[in-house]
């Protein structure tokens, strides 16, 4: 059971993203509409603090639970399935106002809307591997 | 115990969230979350349809308990943690919505408008809900990452396909919020 600790740690980020109210469809809704600094703070100081530590993962200066050095993964290149992948996902995220990890963690808030919106999200996952090969780069 | 109950502001949110990064990274994996949804369709069989799937799963479990773990911080801070589930918004966005027919704007998490008893009994309702799933699952799947994976790790170490994936994020959720949620409401 070595990998309790990501069991404890998705509890740990589901109940961070809670009460922050970042899997809330106001909280979104406002912040694609320009309304609110909120969404902007969170996932802008998120970012700008995990630059920090991208540095630190670079340099050696952290390294794994192992003492291997971290490389996060490189992301597949491409502008069209970067653009076009990114803005299907933006429409989704738009209108349910729920982007992956909250998919899950909203199943503790709203059962069976939530059901909807996973099965739906699986049916997607499974029509991209359909398509993967035919679908431009 | 009222620290905890209270909201936690951007400022506190940011940090924990980059420390959930750290974390992720520390423990040996690769922060993110949308490729769950294809170790799923691999574990419900989608490798007898498509190639695409055949993968091993188990070597994908640690994230599989992340998921799990998702799930029951959802219910703890549902059931535990959010005593009043009241949004300080805007006030234009709240009279937005009131004129598009929302009703109990910024008084919970999820407006019954879509996510309310409705989805059990219309068509439209249900459809609502998934296809923005079909959306989200084909669309991170197709640029390679949600918000954790492209937003967060991806801007963080510099990489130009999470900056090209962002900004599809914001053309989408701008044309949704916009003008789709003012055509279906």
């Amino acid at each position: 059971m070595k990998n309790i600790k990501f069991l404890i740690l998705g509890i740990f980020f589901a109940i961070v993203l809670s009460k922050t109210q970042a899997i809330s469809w106001y909280r979104f809704y406002e912040m694609f509409k320009f309304q609110s600094f909120h969404m902007f703070g969170v996932i802008g100081g998120a970012v700008l603090i995990s630059m920090i530590f991208m540095q630190l993962f670079k340099y050696g200066k952290i390294k794994d639970i192992n003492g291997n050095r971290i490389e996060p993964e490189q992301k597949k290149k491409g502008f069209i399935r970067t653009l076009v992948g990114g803005t299907f996902f933006g429409l989704g995220w738009g209108i349910s106002g729920a982007c992956a990890a909250p998919i899950f963690i909203i199943l503790g808030f709203k059962l069976i809307p939530a059901l909807i919106l996973f099965f739906g999200t699986l049916l997607g996952a499974f029509i991209y591997g359909l398509l993967s090969k035919k679908l431009p780069n | 115990m009222d620290i905890i109950l209270q909201p936690w502001p951007w400022y506190v949110g940011g940090p924990l969230i980059a420390i959930s990064l750290l974390l992720y990274f520390y423990f040996g994996q690769n922060f993110g979350a949308s490729k769950n949804f294809e170790t799923l369709c691999t574990i419900a069989g989608a490798g007898k349809v498509s190639d695409y799937f055949k993968k091993d799963w188990k070597e994908r479990d640690f994230a599989l308990l992340f998921v799990i773990g998702l799930i029951i911080g959802g219910f703890i801070s549902a059931v535990y943690l959010i005593p009043n589930q009241d949004i300080d918004l805007n006030s234009t966005t709240v009279q937005e919505l009131i004129d598009l027919g929302f009703s109990n704007v910024g008084r919970q998490y999820f407006p019954d408008e879509i996510f309310g008893e409705e989805v059990f009994f219309s068509l439209k309702g249900f459809l609502i809900l998934l296809i923005s799933g079909l959306f989200i699952g084909f669309g991170t799947r197709y640029a390679g990452g949600c918000t954790s994976g492209h937003a967060i790790t991806g801007l963080s170490s510099l990489q130009l396909p999470s900056l090209l994936a962002v900004i599809g994020f914001f053309i989408g959720g701008i044309i949704a919020t916009w003008f789709i949620i003012p055509m279906l409401f």
